[in-house]
């Protein structure tokens, strides 16, 4: 008769990482991580810079809108307050996204469903190419193409529309308005948006939109029940994304808009400003102190546009998700 | 016996929304009918030049399009105005792009002479005759700060995308999540804080604090773009290595990286086209200079803040020196562009 051996102890793996990988690990954290640093140091360093401002002016710094130092040596005759060009940034950004939105809705579905194929790859890269063009060439066009024509327009919609209040204007001069401003800031926007409204809109469910047409129904119903419902949220987190361009685009809103220091929603009077055309302009010749209360200003425009994009990039990761 | 012989050619399966020839006819017939409309609103009334022409064209095309085919019921109807409006809504979309290319091609020619790319501004003021000075500097500059960013900003950005991909570390989401949230950081946000640490520290602008404001824009979209390209690497390929006894760190540096080598070139080209341009950051960080120089302690020239100092001073000579630069500028955005997608196919392909 045979003795069964007891069958041997089931032998234990576990992973480990050798100490070549611990400190590959590590390595690679610490750089991961400079990002976050990164973030946190901006924060930081500009509210170390602009600490005195707020603890000087509190909460005038965003509600009033007057800017001047009388005297540079002296931090007495300084007024700051930037609620103009807070004004002015949201206006300048909602007539962006006003504009751009609907335009990248149907950009972004004639390339994706209408164009013909021979055109989508070609019109995808002209897409980024577009997207990639630098700010103040932008900035240039808009201020010797753009700003003639949009005089003109201006003219004509203040004649036909003067009745509605944002059209007014007190003297009939259009020349650097949030108007014109805002019109450029679409066109700058419309890539970004179109690029992530066709990403969304070209990943929607094909059986579905088949079935439409099998259904009997045409094009524009399959898309419209079917793309339009499906891409809704990535729309949104693009226009999100647009709307953070758009409030922290700089040179371009330098060249196309009069910086004036006063609330103004007329959109079609040459008065405005945002906040990095603030700062762009005030640079140059800024005392220590004046410094001092640019780096208040860049620390807001910062927290808002972060704000905005943090939630841009929570929509069109959930969008993607869905996909 | 009879033998069946198969002669009939199978025709191919066609899908409805493809384009047929009486579809062709019919938007050719409806393009032709709205320029016509937009020739006659040219004439009679105050809408002139190609944009009042193109006013016309674009109210007629929908109308037309909903007058021919009214009579097949509001489906179809609906459907052949959709199709117009999204068509001339791209149209409308694509006039700016357009525009954009042709006046800095035909404005920025004119600034162009014999040695436009090899002359720098050292002793012609921006307003002298269009026959003297060039860019030389700046393009010097540019290239020299982007090149200092990139050595900074591309090994970073592909250590992050590691992290994310390989390492899988704790914070994996986190970071991926911070990468795309700071592409949203204004660009002059950037350049003041590099003012308020590089600058004031070393008591002047240099083309290192220039370079220093560009790695923080350029990080985020290397970070991105090689996220996607490590991802594209197949388990298989990992599994294999470690199955040889491979660290992680052997896996990483000798058969990932390689394996999409020409991926991350691509992510590092994007991201250069990325900055290449930025102006607000440049102007509090590395200012201006009008000579030839590669001092990265002293302020520096730059394409972009060439183009928006000639442009501030209201000359003509300068103001078409400003769209010479921007001719230039385009032209190296362009050429990054061709190269990142002759690289990326070529990736494809493989």
């Amino acid at each position: 008769m045979q003795t069964l051996e007891t069958p041997p102890d089931q032998r234990e793996i576990r992973a480990y990482f050798t100490p070549v990988d611990k400190v590959f690990r590590g390595f690679v954290s610490t750089a991961a991580l400079f990002s976050l640093a990164v973030l946190v140091l901006i924060a930081a360093f500009l509210l170390y810079r602009g600490f005195e401002i707020f603890s000087d002016f509190g909460m005038k710094f965003l509600t009033t809108s007057k800017w001047e130092i009388l005297n540079p040596e002296d931090a007495s005759t300084a007024t700051f307050g930037i609620a103009a060009m807070l004004v002015g940034s949201v206006i300048t950004a909602t007539i962006a996204i006003v504009i751009a939105v609907p335009f990248a809705m149907a950009a972004a579905l004639f390339i994706e469903y209408y164009s013909p194929k021979f055109l989508r790859t070609a019109l995808t890269a002209l897409l980024d190419l577009v997207a990639a063009i630098p700010s103040v060439i932008y900035g240039i066009w808009g201020y010797v193409v753009l700003l003639p024509l949009v005089e003109d327009w201006s003219a004509t919609l203040n004649k036909y529309l003067d009745w509605i209040p944002i059209f007014s204007v007190r003297t009939p001069i259009f020349g650097r308005s949030p108007f014109l401003a805002g019109l450029l800031l679409s066109i700058m926007i419309l890539p970004i948006v179109t690029s992530v409204a066709r990403e969304v809109y070209s990943q929607a469910p094909r059986e579905l939109v088949d079935a439409t047409y099998a259904l009997g129904g045409t094009k524009w119903g399959g898309i419209k029940t079917v793309v339009l419902p499906f891409g809704r949220s990535g729309l949104v987190g693009g226009a999100m994304l647009g709307l953070g361009r758009a409030l922290g685009e700089t040179v371009a809103v330098y060249l196309t808009l009069n910086l004036v220091f006063e609330v103004n929603f007329k959109i079609l009077a040459s008065a405005g400003g945002n906040v990095a055309s603030l700062i762009a302009t005030k640079f140059g010749e800024a005392s220590a102190y004046e410094i001092k209360g640019l780096m208040a200003a860049g620390l807001v425009l910062f927290l808002v546009t972060l704000a905005v994009n943090f939630m841009a990039t929570v929509i069109v990761n959930r969008a993607r998700k869905i996909v | 016996m009879t033998t069946y012989q198969y002669t009939d050619v199978v025709p191919a399966p066609r899908r409805p929304w493809d384009h047929s020839r009486s579809t062709m006819i019919r938007t050719v017939t409806l393009i032709v009918l709205a320029g016509l409309f937009g020739s006659l609103l040219n004439k009679f009334t105050g809408l002139s030049g190609f944009l009042g022409w193109y006013v016309g064209l674009a109210i007629a095309v929908p109308v037309i399009a909903f007058v021919g085919s009214a009579r097949h019921g509001w489906n179809i109807a609906s459907d052949r105005i959709a199709t117009s409006l999204v068509s001339v809504a791209f149209a409308t979309v694509a006039i700016p792009w357009v525009s954009i290319f042709v006046e800095v091609y035909k404005k920025g020619s004119k600034a162009f002479h014999a040695s436009y790319l090899t002359d720098d501004m050292r002793i012609t003021p921006s307003s002298d005759a269009l026959q003297y000075g060039g860019v030389a500097h700046a393009i010097l500059g540019t290239l020299l700060m982007v090149l200092i960013a990139s050595l900074i900003a591309v090994p970073l950005g592909i250590l992050a995308a590691v992290y994310i991909v390989e390492v899988k570390g704790r914070f994996a989401k986190m970071v991926r999540f911070l990468t795309q949230a700071m592409s949203g950081v204004p660009s002059i946000v950037a350049g003041l804080f590099i003012y308020s640490t590089v600058v004031i520290f070393f008591g002047g602008f240099s083309a290192i604090a220039g370079s220093l404001a560009l790695v923080i824009l350029m990080l985020p979209t290397v970070a991105r773009t090689s996220e996607e390209v490590l991802k594209i690497v197949p388990d298989e390929l990992r599994s294999a290595s470690y199955a040889l006894g491979a660290t992680q760190a052997r896996t990483t540096f000798r058969v990932v990286l390689p394996t999409v080598a020409s991926g991350l070139l691509t992510a590092a080209v994007l991201g250069v086209a990325r900055v290449v341009g930025e102006t607000a950051p440049l102007i509090l960080t590395s200012s201006y200079f009008v000579a030839k120089s590669t001092n990265i302690g002293e302020p520096i020239a730059s394409l972009p803040i060439y183009i928006f100092s000639s442009l501030g001073l209201g000359d003509s000579n300068a103001t078409t020196r400003a769209w010479g630069g921007s001719l230039v500028l385009l032209g190296v955005v362009f050429i990054l562009f061709a190269i990142a997608r002759t690289i990326s196919t070529r990736l494809r392909r493989k």
